[in-house]
């Protein structure tokens, strides 16, 4: 291996001038650097490898340098430039303008709103990370950047895992791999292939924000991780009174030792911490204790007898894709074949992907100047009127709480608002009825039009069959409107 | 530069040709050829000729397989029935000039970092199968080079082996360009060509790039309608049409 460089401010390496030092860790060190022609603020992160070339640190290096310039997206620092440990080595990226998370938690216990603000940034870009194949595991206050334009970045993909990729860490199993009061207890069992692991570690960081107590403190040794596996944590709103139930049910369904009992999917995560009134309460909820001696002791003789062959052949079952589905429902009058068709479609839909959530909205139209909207002739609030419709269309359905979701939505631009439910919300197909299938609609424009354009996922048009003379309709239409 | 591997061919014309257009697509400069050109399938003396041509024109590097060995010298004690019946026909079928070609031929290659063979390298003419990582260890240790490029198993499978550590075997997906970073020694097991094993029919065959060092593992649909069209016709055995459609 050729004789490294050793840094220091002023130094010139492959065009970098090496500025301050940022960050001095076991694992690594940051410097400040700049290059002409590169406008953006960048940081060198070089791996700290002494004379005994710590295996660990420069396959974590490894796998950083392979993962960081493959992620896009304002969730990770943009990568600038990788040199491999056959040179020297170093990964030269963006430097991310905001707050590192650990300086956040000295301030809690936060507000639980604020809590749930946070916890729905780092979810989002959770969404973002697992939708480009890669696993973060080793999710914590020090990993996450929050921005000064809002968004959570994610940093340090040194234990991360990238699905399509070789796991260069998968030998290095003899020690589980993660940060002591973050990791999962899949991780503690050696797998490093479940995308839930870091809706764990993420409700490990809430639960600390919310109460500033950690759920299994700070494991001192290996064998201390696996408590997690058997002792649930003492319940949020028994330290923290102040913590609503609905969010006791979020971060308590995230720290579930069991994977198949957690969020399915970050998306599902952030959805109910933006809709709190949405989030199906369980005995979660109002739990104010820690289970009995006997239910403790019983889990963890079961746990005992998980061993890591059993997890692998776990992590052998496909990664699980519970997708959101959004049913756009016109309710108005003249629209019921439509509506039951749409409802049909829905049925199907769901029928074919098990764990898939549907959230049902329906939008209010606005007139830009009249706002005398919110009671109707009865005096009654349209807004309720509409929510409880929406119930009454999806009871067919068979839904049970928590696969489906109201929502009724207010804008003068129906298609618009529907879109931007769709891009908030990570909604992963969207349902919408097509009033009758003229050409002539087509050119004035519709709702399902600008939806069908517009959206940032698969779209579902539904339509009713057209009768024949409806189609002799349109074809007068067409001629009308002077198209050959 | 960009290296097509094409391994297993076995006398499948259309499912090379089709791997060979593909390798246009894919800017392919430089090919090299793992073994077993031919055996099973009906069409030899294409095959082996096209190679021919490769390597004259293209600077291709053709190595030697165990149905290729097997036809120059007419040794099938450690065949199954199928492959006998095959290689004897084959063998009729070969002209002169490529049963000399295929004599010509070497059974391993060593270029910078990189190992090409057939099969296990621990013995590259006893033709053994690496078929886990225990296999690719064994593999791995006999060569100090950094890179080994086989076939032989007729499914692609990459391992990678760090420094004092076991072997780990690795499920590529096809398409996915896979660094194979330094500081560890990397094998990566060539799908066949003109038989593929792994229940997926396609032919199977990948593409290095020496300056992005990277892998990619393809796959390319072919009509093997035609092919086994052809192993019927030439009355070979008729299971190694059957197989062509189901990838096993
Ligand atoms: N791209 C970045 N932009 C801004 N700050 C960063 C960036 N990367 C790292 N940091 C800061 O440096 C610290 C250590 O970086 P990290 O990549 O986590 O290294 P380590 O492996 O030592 O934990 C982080 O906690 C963060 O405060
Ligand atoms: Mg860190």
């Amino acid at each position: 291996m050729p004789a490294r460089q050793q840094l220091q401010t002023g130094s010139v390496l492959d065009g970098f001038t090496i500025g301050e030092k940022i960050h001095a860790g076991g694992m690594a060190s940051l410097w400040r650097v700049t290059k002409p022609g590169i406008d953006m603020p960048i940081v060198m992160k070089v791996p700290t490898i002494l004379d005994g070339e710590d295996a660990t640190i420069i396959v974590g290096f490894e796998m950083e340098a392979m993962i960081l310039p493959r992620l896009s997206g304002v969730h990770v620092p943009k990568t600038v430039a990788v040199k491999s440990i056959a040179q020297q080595p170093y990964v030269v990226m963006e430097y991310v303008q905001g707050t590192n998370l650990l300086k956040l938690l000295d301030e809690a216990p936060l507000e639980p709103e604020h809590v749930a603000q946070i916890g729905a940034k780092i979810a989002a870009a959770l969404v973002d990370l697992h939708r480009q194949n890669v696993l973060h595991l080793d999710i914590k206050p020090s990993n996450i950047m929050l921005r000064d334009s809002g968004e959570a970045a994610l940093i340090d993909f040194g234990l991360s895992r990238h699905m399509l990729l070789p796991d260069l860490l998968e030998e290095e199993f003899h020690v589980p791999m993660g940060t002591g009061p973050y990791i999962s207890p899949e991780q503690v069992l050696h797998n490093r292939t479940d995308p839930r692991s870091d809706i764990f570690s993420l409700g490990v960081l809430l639960y600390h924000f919310a109460t500033k107590v950690r759920p299994w403190g700070i494991p001192k040794f290996n064998r201390g991780l696996r408590a997690r596996l058997w002792r649930d944590p003492v319940p949020p709103r028994k330290i923290n009174p102040a913590i609503p139930p609905w969010l006791q049910e979020v971060i308590l369904r995230c720290l579930e030792p069991q994977a198949l009992n957690r969020y399915p999917t970050a998306a599902q995560l952030l959805f109910d911490l933006q809709h709190p009134d949405e989030v199906r309460l369980t005995e979660r909820a109002t739990r104010l204790e820690q289970s009995g001696f006997w239910t403790t002791m019983k889990r963890r003789f079961r746990s005992a007898a998980l061993d890591t062959e059993q997890v692998q052949q776990i992590s052998e079952r496909p990664v699980t894709t519970a997708p959101i589905v959004l049913a756009a429902v016109d309710l108005s009058e003249g629209m019921e074949a439509l509506a039951a068709a749409l409802r049909r479609e829905a049925a199907r839909v769901l029928h074919f992907v098990p764990g898939a959530r549907l959230a049902c909205v329906n939008v209010l139209k606005l007139n830009r100047i009249g706002l005398n909207y919110s009671r109707d002739e009865q005096g009654r609030n349209i807004h309720v009127t509409r929510l409880v419709e929406l119930k009454e269309w999806a009871r067919p359905l068979g839904l049970g709480v928590g696969d489906v979701t109201f929502h009724v939505l207010e804008s003068p631009d129906p298609g618009a608002s529907l879109i931007e439910f769709a891009k908030s919300n990570n909604v992963d197909q969207i349902l919408i009825c097509a009033r009758g299938n003229s050409n002539l609609r087509r050119y004035l424009g519709s709702t399902s039009t600008k939806v069908v354009a517009e959206a940032p996922c698969t779209v579902t048009v539904v339509r009713l069959p057209a009768a024949a003379n409806e189609i002799s309709e349109e074809l007068e239409a067409l001629e009308q409107a002077g198209t050959p | 530069m960009r290296i097509g591997f094409l391994s297993d061919i076995h006398s499948n014309r259309e499912a090379l040709d089709a791997c060979l257009a593909q390798a246009e697509r894919q800017r392919v400069d430089r090919f090299v050829i793992l073994g077993d050109l031919v055996g099973y399938g009906a069409d030899p003396v294409y095959v082996v000729d096209k190679i021919m041509e490769l390597q004259a024109t293209r600077d291709a590097i053709v190595l030697l397989g165990n149905h290729d060995a097997a036809a120059i010298s007419g040794k099938i004690e450690n065949m199954n029935q199928y492959a006998r019946e095959a290689i004897l026909w084959t063998h009729d079928e070969l002209e002169k000039q490529q049963i000399e070609f295929l004599k010509s031929l070497r059974s391993s290659y060593e270029e910078e970092d990189r190992l090409y063979v057939h099969s296990d390298a621990t013995a590259p003419d006893q033709w053994r199968y690496i078929t886990d990582a225990a296999g690719a260890e064994r593999s791995l240790r006999a060569t100090l080079k950094r890179l080994t490029f086989c076939g032989h198993v007729h499914r692609p499978q990459l391992y990678h082996m760090a420094p004092l550590k076991p072997a780990v075997a690795f499920k590529p997906q096809a398409g996915t360009p896979i660094p194979l970073v330094g500081n560890r020694k990397w094998l990566a097991v060539q799908g066949a060509v003109g038989q593929p094993r792994d229940e997926n029919p396609a032919a199977s065959w990948g593409v290095f790039d020496t300056d992005q060092n990277e892998f990619t593992y393809l796959r390319v649909s072919y009509d093997i309608e035609t092919a086994a069209g052809k192993i019927h016709a030439a009355h070979l055995p008729q299971i190694l049409a059957a197989r062509l459609y189901i990838g096993r």
